[in-house]
C-alpha cells in the first residue's frame, strides 16, 4: 500500500498548505493587517485557485487542451446569481443561500460540460482546443443578449427586457449587455476556503481512484487504454464534466462577490489566464496549480500600487516567456539548474506529468 | 440588392480573414504550433502604416511597404527568440509562450502608442475630392462596392494564387512542404529547416501586415487590441478550412466572412460571433479535420 | 478514416483442413476466423484469413515484413473493422463489438511499438489492466467509501501477484516510462494478462531482446499458458522462439495465408521457403 500512502500524503500536504494559508490570512484579517485592496483580492483568488485546479483536471490529468474554461465559470456565475436572488424568500440564511447558489452553479456548469463534452470529446488535440474556445465565446455572447427575471410565478428568460413579462414586484436579475445587477454580495473568504477544500477533495480523490487512473491512462496512451477495456468516452466525459462543475461553482462564488457582473468578464483572456496558472504550476500538479494561481493572480494586482503599474502586464508577459524558455529549452534549463542549484525544483517541475 | 451587398461585404471581410488565416495555417503546417501572437502582428502592421501616413505624410504605398517590412522582421525576430528555442518542447509550452508574446506586443504597443483608440486613415479614402464615395457603382448606384473592399478581394486572390504557385513550384516552397511533412527527413535531404521555418514566419507576418492595413482601411479604428479578435476569427477560419491547408484557409476565411456578415444582417449583431462559432463546431463534428484538411488516424 | 460498410456475413463452414492442428481437438476452438479480410481504399491488406486456435494453444503468426500480421491483430481487437468475414470468439460473433467490448469478451494484446502508460507507475499500469475487475465506482472512489479501500487492496494484491510472474514486483513503484526496454515489453504482457483474457495476442514480444532474454521469455510464455490455461497467438520474427514454443503456425504473405501447420510441417513447406528465401538469416 506504499503507493496509496504516498498519494494520500501528497494530498494531505495540499490540504495542510491551504488550511495554514487560511488561518494565517484570517489572523491577519482580524488584526486589520490586510489593506483594503488585499482584502478585496481574497475571494477572487479562491475562485481562481478552484478554476486552476479544475482546469488542471482537463489539461494536466486528462491531457486535453481546453481554451474555454471561463465559459463554465460564466455559466456558474450567472446561474449562481440567479439562484441566490430567486431563492431569497425560500432560504433566508445568507450562508445557506450561498451554498445553494454554489451547488446550482456547479450543477449548471456540469450540464454545460455534458452538452459540450459529448460531441466535442471525439475531437483531438488542437481541434478540441479551438472548439472549447468557440464554446466559451458562444456562452459569452449568448449571456450577453439574455434577460433573466424572477417574480412570484418563477423564473422568466427572454431576449429583451420587455420580453420578460414580469408580474408586479418582479426583479430583473440579468439585463443582457449590462449583465447581472444588484447582486447580493454573499461570497466570503471562508466560503472560498471551503470551496477550495472541496475541490481538492474531489480532484485528489478522483485522481487516486480507479476512475482517475483510467483518465490518466487516456492521456498517456488512448489506444492502449482501449485495448485493456477502458471506455474512452465515459472517462473523458467524467473528467471534463467534473472540471466544468467545479468551474461553475467557482464562477458562482465569483459572481456573488461583486454587486454586478458582465459576461465579457469571462472571455478568452480569462480562460488563457487560468491556463497560464495551470501550465506554470505544472501540468498534473495540484499543488502547483494552487500556488501558481494564488501568486500569479495576486502579484499583478499588487503591482498596480507601484510606480511600475503601467508596465505590469509587460513585465508579466516577459516573465511568462522567460519562464517557458527556461523550463523547456534544454540549454537554458541546464544553465538554470547549474546556477540555481538546489533551488531548481520548484520552477522546473513545470512540465512533468503525473499527479501530486 | 441588400442580399448582394451583404455577399460582397462578406467576401471582402472574408478576404481579409483569409489573408490572416493563410499566415496562421502556414505557420501551423510547418511549426505545428498555434501562433496566438499572429493577431497582434496585424496590429503592429496597422500602426506602422498609420504612423507612416499620418505622422510623416508618406504616400499609402510607402506606408504599406513599411508595415510589411517591419512585420516581416518582427515575425522573424519573434520566431528566433521565442519559438526556436522551444522546437523540442511540449506543444503547450509553445502555446503559452505564444500567448506571452501576444501580451508583450499588446502591452508594448499600449506603452509606446497609448491605449486610446485612433482613427486610421484608409489607404483609399472612402470619398474622393468631390465628396462622392470612392466606390464602384453598379445597377445605377443600387449596388456600391467600395474600392477598399475590391482591393481586399483582389489582394486576397493574388496572395492565394502566388502562395499556391510558391509552395508548388519553387525550391523554397517545396522545402516548406517537406519540413511540414517530416522535419528530420527534410534535414537529411539537405534542407535547412531553421531557415525554412524562419522564412515561413516572415511570409506569414508580411501577410499579417497587409491584412492589418486592409482591415483598418475598411474599419478605420486602431488600438493595441485591434488585432486580437480578428486573430481569433482568422484562426477559426484556418481550422474551419482544415488547418495546415492553404486552399482550406482561403475557403475558411471567405466562408467565415460571409457567415459573419449574414449573421449580422439577418440574425443579430450581438450574436454574430456565436453563430460563426456554432457553424465552426458543426463543421468540425461532421468533418473533424475541417473542410479541406486530411484526417490521419493514428497508426497502431 | 471512413470504413466501408460491412455486410454481416453468413457463417460459411470452413473445411477442417484449414484449421491449425489443435492441441485439444476435443473442445471447440477459442478463436475462429472465417474468410476474414480488410481493404484500405483499393488495397486488400488481408484476405481470406481462415484460422482457428485451440483453447490452450500457443499459435504463431509469421510472415515477411508487410505481410499483414499486425493488421490481423488490429482486426481481431477491432482497431479496424473487417471489410468481410467473421471472427468468432468462443463461438460468439464479435461483429458488433468495439475494441473495449472485445477486450471484455476476452482478447488482450500487446503492441509492436510498446504502448505503456508512461507517466504512471508499473503497479498502476497493471491496475489499469485490472480496471474492469475492480468493482467500486466513481462515487465510492470520490468519497473513499469502504468499497474503495477494499477494491484498491484487492487490486494491489492481484497486481503484485501478476508482476511477480515476471519478477517485476520490486519495480512496482517505478514509472513505466523509465523501465528498460525488455522490462517494458514484459510489463505490457502483464498488463494484458491482468484483463483476464482467454486469448492473448503478443505482437513481436521478443523484438529487441538478446538471446538469453528471448529464452527466458519463451519459458515465461509457456508458463503463462500453463498457469492461466489460455490461448496465445504471437507474431514473431525470431524463428527460434516461434519454432520452439508454437504448436500451430500460420504463415502470411501479401495478406494471404500461404501455409498452416505444425512447426515441422512449416519448416518443410516449399511455399514458406520461397516466401522467406534469402530472408531466413534475418529470421
Amino acid at each position: 500500500m506504499k503507493k496509496i500512502n504516498k498519494n494520500s500524503l501528497n494530498g494531505f500536504i495540499n490540504y495542510g498548505i491551504v488550511i495554514a494559508a487560511f488561518v494565517v490570512l484570517q489572523l491577519l484579517l482580524n488584526r486589520g493587517a490586510l489593506s483594503n485592496s488585499l482584502q478585496s483580492l481574497l475571494v477572487p483568488t479562491c475562485c481562481y485557485i478552484v478554476m486552476a485546479v479544475s482546469l488542471n483536471l482537463t489539461v494536466g490529468i486528462l491531457g486535453e487542451l481546453s481554451l474555454g474554461h471561463a465559459g463554465f465559470m460564466s455559466l456558474g456565475a450567472f446561474s449562481g446569481i440567479t439562484a441566490a436572488i430567486a431563492l431569497q424568500g425560500l432560504i433566508p440564511s445568507p450562508a445557506l443561500r450561498l451554498a445553494a447558489a454554489l451547488l446550482v452553479g456547479g450543477l449548471v456548469g456540469a450540464i454545460g460540460g455534458v452538452i459540450i463534452g459529448v460531441p466535442v470529446l471525439r475531437l483531438r488535440g488542437d481541434y478540441l482546443a479551438i472548439v472549447t474556445l468557440a464554446f466559451g465565446e458562444i456562452i459569452k455572447n449568448v449571456i450577453m443578449v439574455l434577460y433573466i427575471g424572477v417574480d412570484e410565478k418563477g423564473l422568466h428568460v427572454a431576449m429583451s427586457e420587455a420580453g420578460l413579462h414580469l408580474a408586479e414586484g418582479g426583479v430583473t436579475i440579468v439585463k443582457g449587455p449590462m449583465g447581472a445587477v444588484n447582486v447580493p454580495k454573499l461570497a466570503s473568504f471562508t466560503a472560498g476556503f471551503l470551496l477550495i477544500l472541496v475541490t481538492l477533495l474531489v480532484v485528489q480523490n478522483l485522481v487516486s481512484s480507479r476512475s482517475g487512473r483510467a483518465i490518466m491512462a487516456l492521456r498517456d496512451n488512448r489506444i492502449a487504454a482501449e485495448s485493456v477495456g477502458i471506455n474512452v468516452t465515459k472517462y473523458k466525459l467524467m473528467a471534463f464534466v467534473t472540471s466544468a462543475a467545479l468551474a461553475g461553482a467557482a464562477g458562482a462564488l465569483f459572481g456573488l462577490n461583486y454587486s454586478s457582473t458582465v459576461s465579457s468578464k469571462f472571455d478568452f483572456n480569462t480562460s488563457i489566464l487560468v491556463l497560464v496558472f495551470v501550465v506554470l504550476g505544472g501540468l498534473g500538479s495540484i499543488r502547483g496549480s494552487v500556488i501558481a494561481a494564488a501568486l500569479l493572480y495576486v502579484l499583478p494586482e499588487l503591482l498596480r500600487q507601484f510606480k511600475l503599474a503601467e508596465y505590469r502586464m509587460l513585465i508579466y508577459a516577459i516573465i511568462l516567456i522567460l519562464v517557458m524558455l527556461c523550463t523547456n529549452n534544454p540549454m537554458l534549463k541546464q544553465l538554470m539548474d547549474n546556477t540555481i542549484g538546489k533551488f531548481k525544483k520548484q520552477p522546473a517541475a513545470a512540465e512533468k506529468g503525473g499527479a501530486q | 440588392m441588400s442580399f448582394l451587398n451583404n455577399v460582397i461585404t462578406g467576401v471582402s471581410l472574408g478576404s481579409i480573414y483569409a489573408i490572416i488565416a493563410l499566415g496562421y495555417t502556414m505557420v501551423y503546417g510547418i511549426a505545428k504550433m498555434l501562433n496566438f501572437a499572429h493577431g497582434d502582428v496585424i496590429m503592429v502592421g496597422a500602426f506602422m502604416c498609420f504612423f507612416a501616413m499620418g505622422s510623416f505624410g508618406l504616400p499609402p504605398l510607402v506606408g504599406v511597404l513599411l508595415a510589411v517590412v517591419v512585420c516581416t522582421v518582427l515575425g522573424m525576430v519573434i520566431e528566433r527568440l521565442a519559438y526556436k528555442p522551444l522546437r523540442q518542447a511540449p506543444s503547450l509550452a509553445v502555446l503559452i509562450t505564444a500567448i506571452g508574446v501576444s501580451y508583450l506586443l499588446q502591452n508594448g504597443a499600449q506603452i509606446l502608442w497609448g491605449a486610446a483608440t485612433k482613427t486610421f486613415t484608409p489607404i483609399i479614402s472612402p470619398t474622393n475630392a468631390a465628396g462622392e464615395p470612392n466606390a464602384l457603382q453598379l445597377f445605377g448606384g443600387q449596388l456600391s462596392i467600395s474600392y477598399v473592399a475590391l482591393l481586399s478581394i483582389v489582394v486576397c486572390l493574388v496572395v492565394m494564387v502566388s502562395l499556391t504557385l510558391f509552395t508548388g513550384r519553387t525550391k523554397l516552397g517545396k522545402a516548406m512542404r517537406a519540413c511540414s511533412e517530416d522535419k528530420g527527413a527534410a534535414q537529411l535531404m539537405g534542407i535547412n529547416v531553421d531557415s525554412t521555418i524562419s522564412m515561413t514566419f516572415a511570409i506569414g507576418s508580411a501577410l499579417a501586415a497587409v491584412a492589418g492595413v486592409l482591415m483598418c482601411s475598411a474599419y478605420p479604428i486602431l488600438s493595441p487590441t485591434t488585432g486580437s479578435l480578428p486573430g481569433i476569427r482568422a484562426f477559426t477560419a484556418a481550422v474551419f478550412g482544415g488547418i495546415g491547408s492553404i486552399p482550406g484557409a482561403f475557403l475558411g476565411g471567405i466562408l467565415l466572412g460571409i457567415i459573419e456578415t449574414f449573421a449580422k444582417a439577418y440574425i443579430s449583431t450581438d450574436l454574430s460571433d456565436a453563430v460563426v462559432f456554432a457553424v465552426l463546431i458543426i463543421v468540425l463534428l461532421v468533418k473533424p479535420a475541417g473542410l479541406l484538411g486530411k484526417y490521419v488516424p493514428e497508426k497502431v | 478514416m471512413v470504413m466501408p460498410k460491412r455486410e454481416p456475413t453468413k457463417l460459411v463452414p470452413v473445411p477442417s483442413t484449414n484449421i491449425i492442428p489443435e492441441r485439444d481437438v476435443d473442445k471447440s476452438p477459442i478463436l475462429e476466423c472465417r474468410h476474414l479480410g480488410i481493404d484500405f481504399g483499393g488495397l486488400t491488406a488481408v484476405n481470406e484469413f481462415n484460422m482457428a486456435i485451440g483453447r490452450t494453444e500457443i499459435a504463431g503468426l509469421i510472415g515477411p515484413n508487410g505481410a499483414g500480421k499486425t493488421t490481423v491483430f488490429n482486426l481481431l481487437t477491432k482497431v479496424y473493422q473487417p471489410t468481410r468475414g467473421t471472427i468468432l470468439l468462443d463461438g460468439v460473433d464479435t461483429h458488433s463489438m468495439n475494441t473495449v467490448q472485445v477486450n471484455k469478451a476476452g482478447i488482450a494484446r500487446t503492441f509492436q511499438n510498446i504502448r505503456l502508460f508512461n507517466n504512471l507507475t508499473v503497479e498502476d499500469n497493471v491496475k489499469l489492466g485490472l480496471h474492469n475487475h475492480i468493482s467500486y465506482g466513481m462515487w465510492q472512489g470520490l468519497f473513499r467509501l469502504p468499497g474503495y479501500w477494499k477494491g484498491e487492496r484487492v487490486a494491489h494484491e492481484r497486481a503484485m501477484e501478476l508482476l511477480s510472474i515476471f519478477d517485476m514486483a520490486h519495480l512496482a513503484s517505478a514509472k513505466a516510462g523509465s523501465l528498460p526496454y525488455g522490462a517494458q515489453r514484459r510489463l505490457e504482457i502483464v498488463r494484458a494478462l491482468a484483463t483476464n483474457p482467454s486469448l492473448l495476442l503478443l505482437d513481436e514480444p521478443a523484438a529487441g531482446m538478446n538471446p538469453s532474454e528471448t529464452a527466458e521469455l519463451m519459458e515465461n510464455i509457456v508458463k503463462i499458458r500453463d498457469t492461466f490455461q489460455i490461448a496465445i497467438l504471437l507474431i514473431e520474427h525470431d524463428m527460434s522462439l516461434v519454432m520452439g514454443i508454437c504448436e500451430g503456425i500460420c504463415v502470411l504473405n501479401f495478406g494471404q495465408i500461404i501455409a498452416k501447420g505444425t512447426p515441422d510441417e512449416i519448416q518443410a513447406d516449399p511455399a514458406v521457403i520461397e516466401a522467406y528465401l534469402g530472408k531466413q538469416k534475418e529470421g
